[in-house]
């Protein structure tokens, strides 16, 4: 298997999709080991085109980077038609997927609040100022929401703020972290083990299971980061709390 | 209000239904019941739907007292048993407990986890549909503590009396396999490990780790296993995925795993096998055998029949009489002057 390709390729937009069978209860629409933004169009076109029929036995879907997980329970489902079925959608959704939305995530960066900015801006020769402005230029992609509820995978980071993930993981990183990990950048929910570089935080709860809707970002999302200065924390932070998305939809 | 207080459990216990489905894509693990076999036949007993919602124990035995009303109860899994202010319930039996019985739950001695349910089910706050608890997040609660009431009703207290049910078919489904025997199918990253890889797992004896838990079952073998080092980019992961992490073991994810993941997968348990291998015991040995897609479909299925079948072997058990209950019978009619 040919190592991750980390930026845009002929090769994976043309890619053959392969589904493989994971046990006897899911399946995988495999479109290559890429990160990359032609592949994940792939997935969520066909993440949409499958969630718009309904097929007995399919009990989910999951999409990530590269490929679709579909959940089935096997004493329903009829497995040579579900593969061919995926495989039909998977060549012919081409990358038209639902659009769904960009949202303003305001972004408190740096000091108490991304505690690894510093050390990072430095590693890579810029201010801190420049680091900020390098990460809250581009929009960002949701790749996909895993790991942990509402935890938020993102494309689209400038390459020059790469860094490879840390070697001694923190054991617990602040709830809603804005994290640097290899090319990949990501908005944390709950607190949780990481081993990425913490740059910031938003008053934003991606998941709040008291609050409709309970999950804000989704797959397929665009996401556009606001840097915010600290005095403005404590009455984000309280909305947040309150229910309020605080994040803004843009168009 | 009917209330199951815990005076004394163990530091996993918790409540557990069939599991959280349909939000896998946000990140939700599914949690569940680690055996949703014993799960399925705990509610048979009390007369409950198939995956309504009871307290899963883990290693250990439990304490609760009854408050506020009746209810029956029963126990399946790991060959636990359970006793009702001090008397033994009959395996595969249950019996109804009164407003201030205590209910004592013994350690499973066969296996991991029992289930401890009652009439109506554990009526916990249900999250995204469900009741089941996922430690990692939060998710559904916490695991229990002494202390804690765990409501049983939805306010309507029963305080009459309830008959007791008894199962009278094969308490498991049949097995092909013969004692620890756990059936894998092979990928999907197969292409991801040394071409012998896969022949080196079947047929393979490991041993259950004392480190694992409802996120993954650690898996000890004579060799260690090799894996490639290719870099694999995060996508799904399943409960029954056999990771090869790099230390030499071999990781089985379980109902509280992540839904995604990067380490490359070399095999999966079938989905008949999972809730086996979770009763196996941390010390205890399994060997693995790869079987065909058609083989694990088949096996789900023949599980799936004895599920359904379970309500139909569920029969009003053949109890002593009661004491209690005789002496709220009017056996005789007329009058009597107690002499004869």
């Amino acid at each position: 298997m040919s190592p991750p390709r980390n930026r845009s390729d002929r090769a994976a937009e043309f890619y053959e999709p392969r589904i493989l069978d994971c046990g006897d209860a899911a399946l995988s629409v495999d479109f290559g080991n890429f990160i990359d933004p032609q592949v994940n169009a792939r997935v969520m076109a066909l993440d949409a085109a499958l969630s718009a029929r309904s097929i007995p036995g399919v009990v989910e879907a999951v999409p990530s980077y590269r490929a679709l997980m579909v959940h089935v329970d096997p004493c329903r489902v009829d497995f040579d038609e579900l593969r061919h079925t995926l495989l039909k959608l998977a060549s012919s959704s081409g990358q038209v997927g639902l659009r769904r939305q960009r949202w303003v995530v305001p972004v408190v960066y740096g000091g108490a609040f991304g505690e690894d900015l510093e050390v990072l801006a430095t590693r890579h020769g810029l201010s801190n100022t420049q680091l900020i402005d390098l990460h809250s230029a581009p929009v960002y992609r949701v790749y996909m929401v895993g790991f942990m509820p509402g935890f938020s995978y993102l494309g689209g980071m400038d390459a020059r703020l790469r860094t490879p993930r840390r070697t001694q993981p923190r054991p617990s990183a602040p709830a809603s972290s804005i994290s640097i990990g290899g090319s990949q950048s990501a908005i944390g929910s709950l607190p949780a083990p990481s081993g990425w570089h913490l740059i910031g935080r938003t008053p934003v709860r991606p998941f709040m299971p008291s609050r409709t809707p309970q999950f804000l970002f989704q797959p397929g999302d665009e996401i556009v980061f606001d840097p915010i200065a600290e005095r403005r924390w404590n009455a984000l932070d309280a909305a947040a709390a309150a229910g309020e998305t605080v994040a803004q939809p843009a168009s | 209000m009917t209330y199951l207080r815990v005076l004394d459990c163990g530091p996993a216990t918790s409540v557990q239904d069939a599991g959280r489905f349909g939000y896998r894509r946000y990140g939700v693990s599914t949690a569940g019941a680690m055996d949703h076999i014993s799960l399925s036949l705990a509610n048979a007993l009390v007369g409950n739907a198939p995956h309504e919602a009871a307290v899963e124990l883990v290693l250990s035995g439990g304490r609760f007292e009854l408050q506020g009303g009746a209810a029956l109860c029963a126990v399946a899994g790991g060959g636990a048993e359970l006793l009702i202010d001090g008397r033994p319930v009959a395996p595969l039996h249950s019996a109804c407990a009164y407003e201030g019985s205590i209910l004592q739950v013994r350690s499973p001695n066969r296996g991991v986890f029992a289930y401890l349910s009652f009439s109506g089910a554990v009526k916990s706050p249900c999250v995204m549909g469900s009741r089941a608890t996922h430690r990692r997040t939060g998710l559904g609660g916490a695991p229990l503590q002494p202390g804690d009431r765990l409501p049983l009703d939805d306010g309507e207290a029963f305080t009459g009396e309830f008959a007791p049910l008894r199962l009278r078919q094969p308490q498991a489904p049949a097995r092909q396999p013969s004692g620890n025997e756990i059936r894998i199918l092979p990928g999907p990253q197969l292409d991801a490990f040394p071409p012998d890889a896969l022949s080196a797992l079947d047929g393979a004896e490991f041993t259950i780790d004392a480190l694992s838990d409802r996120m993954a079952y650690r898996l000890r073998g004579a060799a260690p296993m090799r894996r490639c080092s290719t870099e694999l980019v995060s996508d799904g992961v399943t409960p029954g995925s056999l990771q090869i992490p790099g230390d030499g073991t071999v990781l089985v994810l379980m109902r509280d795993c992540q839904t995604t993941g990067g380490y490359p997968k070399i095999a999966n348990v079938i989905s008949a096998d999972l809730h086996h291998l979770a009763q196996i015991p941390p010390g205890q040995r399994v060997r693995l055998r790869q079987v065909t897609h058609a083989q694990a479909v088949s096996a789900a299925r023949g599980l799936k029949v004895w599920m359904a079948s379970l309500k139909h072997g569920i029969d009003p058990a053949l109890t002593e009489p009661d004491v209690k209950v005789l002496l709220g019978c009017n056996l005789i009619s007329g009058v009597t002057d107690g002499k004869s």
